[in-house]
């Protein structure tokens, strides 16, 4: 599941960049109206628009955290009432054995709890991470530029078609990586 | 919207230029910057040496910090009888800090969460320090209530952990709702800001060489910033967001419940947790306020925390100091309105009693000194703001104070009443708390960056666009092959 020091997988595509990303944008859309669907896009921070030029999906981590709050706090109260009621019953100071009101506080915490590590843990799960395995395709991707990367797809790859379209997009730099 | 500190200077000649925008943003941050400026600018503090200075205020820190450890370990020793505590008074300067220093976390994740959810998009300059505080504030909170139990090797009685008694904690006390809450909020904003951190750390990692690159490398835990990456991202940090909002406005609530659970006249009041949130939100701010002032001049950070960031706070200051002050005059009118002899007893002998000195300090700090925060000038002043931001520390701490001390001192018994006087290691102690607190936000300061340099670009950005200033983009019409 997680990437870490291994050998890298063969990398082999073709990198544009960027120094703008409202020329990225366009880009982005024109790769992706010549078929390019695998495409991906790095980038300083996020741009917005720049996935629906890409047509990436949008990401199922909501999910993750819906459901592992709804269940922390399912398990917080379960557990409350559990321990409070059925375990060993105390009387205290004559309250109900299940006191809601007094288990409300701790039920809503496990929730955030579960909710909010879950969802951490669904990032790193989604990206990859941690990946020291694959190599930064170039260090000015973090500072002040945007880039376009087309893989090699395999079968019907056709290289110079890539490099001239993406050449053609009003990229500052078009490099075949081969790694 | 006003515009902004580094707009100010520009503001006559870009309002002339070009018609202004109904919905435009003010410029938090000078357009002419390039984004390479940013990354640049903002991880300086991390590439060079730290100065004198620094050191200065570290060793201070860590000094205090010591004294605190030296006096917790005689206090284990001896036992608490060598503070002030006493009976009836159990609760003294141990709990008031406790309050205090959970208090000032709440506006890190005010601003962070809230202000995220809000789009206010002035918290992309300070919302990474102010969050470091809060885990920093949240850290240093998390001793006292160890402390003060006197038996701090027993601490994990607290927890609910299956043992050969089959004894449970008691899940009604609000003792035990503390623990979740504080624990929770520690580990959530904790998971918040390290999200926020990871294309940081890569910006760092990519301007590094040597260890240093090894160690950012790992920190950043591989981030590249691919497009796929981003939309999880950003997702997550919204989903991280809404989950942090409700969290804070519950933390200090249950740390309020601690209070109005009991039947004590002063703490038994159903106005606590706003007021409790409100009075968090109010001191969190003003210790934003306070570090950020000293951090732009000390790292040349003016160009990204601005005069307009800083105004936009105070005006929160304003906003909660006057909520604050409020929740003060409700308090009184309830006690008095209520017809309960105790209640209105306690409030009476708040404002004139032993303690008064305590409760008109209060006052002072919370609601009057921050109403100067009405007039522009003065909340757009430098020296104005850090001064009036230390009083309102101060008041807030002595509005803690006073809940815990004066309702305790006295109580139904007259045979019981007494006064309260800390003695010379309830002080080190708090000294201590400090030096514990800015230790850990020194060290931030050198190692992290602390202003988010993704989202700041991204604001940049938006921000050339508004004047006009995008450099022409190299786009052809594409051949289609």
């Amino acid at each position: 599941m997680f990437n870490l020091f291994g050998t890298p997988k063969p990398l082999h595509g073709v990198l544009a960049l960027y120094d703008n990303p409202d020329t990225l944008l366009n880009a982005a859309a024109q790769v992706r109206e010549h078929g390019f669907t695998k495409a991906d896009a790095y980038t300083p921070y996020p741009v917005h628009g720049l996935s629906e030029a890409l047509g990436i999906r949008k990401s199922w981590i909501p999910y993750v955290t819906l459901v592992m709050g709804l269940s922390g706090a399912i398990l917080g109260l379960g557990f409350e009432i559990w321990t409070s009621a059925v375990d060993w019953p105390i009387n205290v100071g004559g309250k109900p054995f299940v006191s809601l009101p007094a288990f409300i506080p701790i039920t809503f915490e496990c929730g955030v709890l579960l909710g909010g590590t879950m969802t951490l843990a669904a990032l790193l799960v989604a990206c990859g991470l941690p990946n020291f395995r694959d190599p930064i395709l170039d260090r000015s991707l973090t500072d002040d530029r945007f880039a376009i990367f087309i893989a090699d797809s395999g079968r019907g790859w056709n290289e110079n078609r890539a490099v001239q379209i993406l050449q053609a997009s009003g990229a500052v730099d078009v490099r075949v990586i081969r790694a | 919207m006003n515009p902004t500190a580094v707009g100010d200077e520009r503001r006559a000649s870009a309002s002339h230029a070009e018609p202004a925008l109904p919905l435009a943003e003010p410029t938090l941050i000078d357009p002419s910057k390039s984004l390479g400026d940013v990354s640049a600018e903002i991880s300086a503090p991390i590439n060079t040496k730290p100065g004198p200075l620094w050191f200065t205020f570290f060793g201070i820190s860590v000094l205090l910090f010591l004294g605190m450890a030296a006096t917790v370990t005689y206090q284990i020793n001896k036992g608490l009888g060598i503070l002030g505590i006493n009976h009836p008074v159990g609760w003294g300067v141990y709990i008031t800090n406790f309050v205090f220093w959970i208090g000032i976390g709440h506006a890190g994740t005010l601003i962070s969460a809230i202000l995220h959810l809000f789009r206010q998009r002035w918290r992309t300059a300070i919302n990474r320090s102010a969050e470091a505080m809060t885990i920093f504030a949240v850290m240093t909170a998390g001793l006292f209530p160890l402390i003060h139990t006197g038996r701090p090797w027993f601490a994990y009685w607290l927890v609910p952990y299956p043992n050969w008694r089959h004894l449970w904690v008691n899940f009604r006390s609000p003792l035990v709702w503390d623990v979740f809450a504080v624990s929770t909020y520690l580990t959530i904003s904790l998971c918040f800001w390290y999200t926020g951190l990871i294309p940081d750390f890569a910006t760092l990692r990519d301007r590094a060489s040597g260890w240093k690159r090894g160690i950012y490398s790992l920190l950043s835990l591989g981030w590249r910033g691919s497009e796929r990456h981003w939309q999880h991202y950003e997702r997550a940090y919204m989903m991280l967001a809404g989950l942090s909002t409700p969290l804070v406005l519950s933390v200090h609530s249950v740390v309020s419940f601690d209070f109005a659970t009991a039947l004590l006249p002063g703490w038994h009041t159903t106005i606590f947790p706003p007021y409790f949130v409100a009075g968090a939100i109010f001191s969190g701010f003003a210790m934003v306020v306070t570090l950020l002032v000293i951090l732009r001049k000390v790292f040349h950070l003016e160009e990204y925390v601005t005069l307009h960031h800083l105004e936009n706070m105070n005006k929160i200051i304003l906003a909660t100091g006057s909520m604050v002050g409020y929740a003060y005059a409700t308090e009184f009118f309830v006690a008095m309105y209520s017809g309960n002899q105790y209640e209105s007893f306690t409030f009476m002998n708040r404002a004139t009693g032993p303690f008064a000195w305590a409760y008109w300090t209060m006052i002072t700090c919370n609601v009057i000194i921050p109403q100067l925060f009405w007039f522009r000038k003065l909340r757009r002043s430098l020296p104005v703001m850090f001064v009036i931001s230390i009083f309102v520390n101060v008041g807030m701490w002595f509005e803690r104070f006073n809940i815990i001390v004066t309702s305790l001192h006295r109580d139904f018994l007259p045979v019981n009443w007494s006064y309260y006087r800390p003695t010379v290691f309830d002080w080190m102690v708090t000294a201590g708390s400090f030096g514990f607190f800015f230790m850990w936000f020194l060290l931030f300061c050198r190692f992290f960056p602390t202003i988010s340099i993704a989202e700041v670009k991204s604001v940049l950005w938006n921000a050339k666009k508004a004047t006009g200033r995008v450099p022409a983009s190299g786009h052809a019409e594409p051949k289609h092959v």
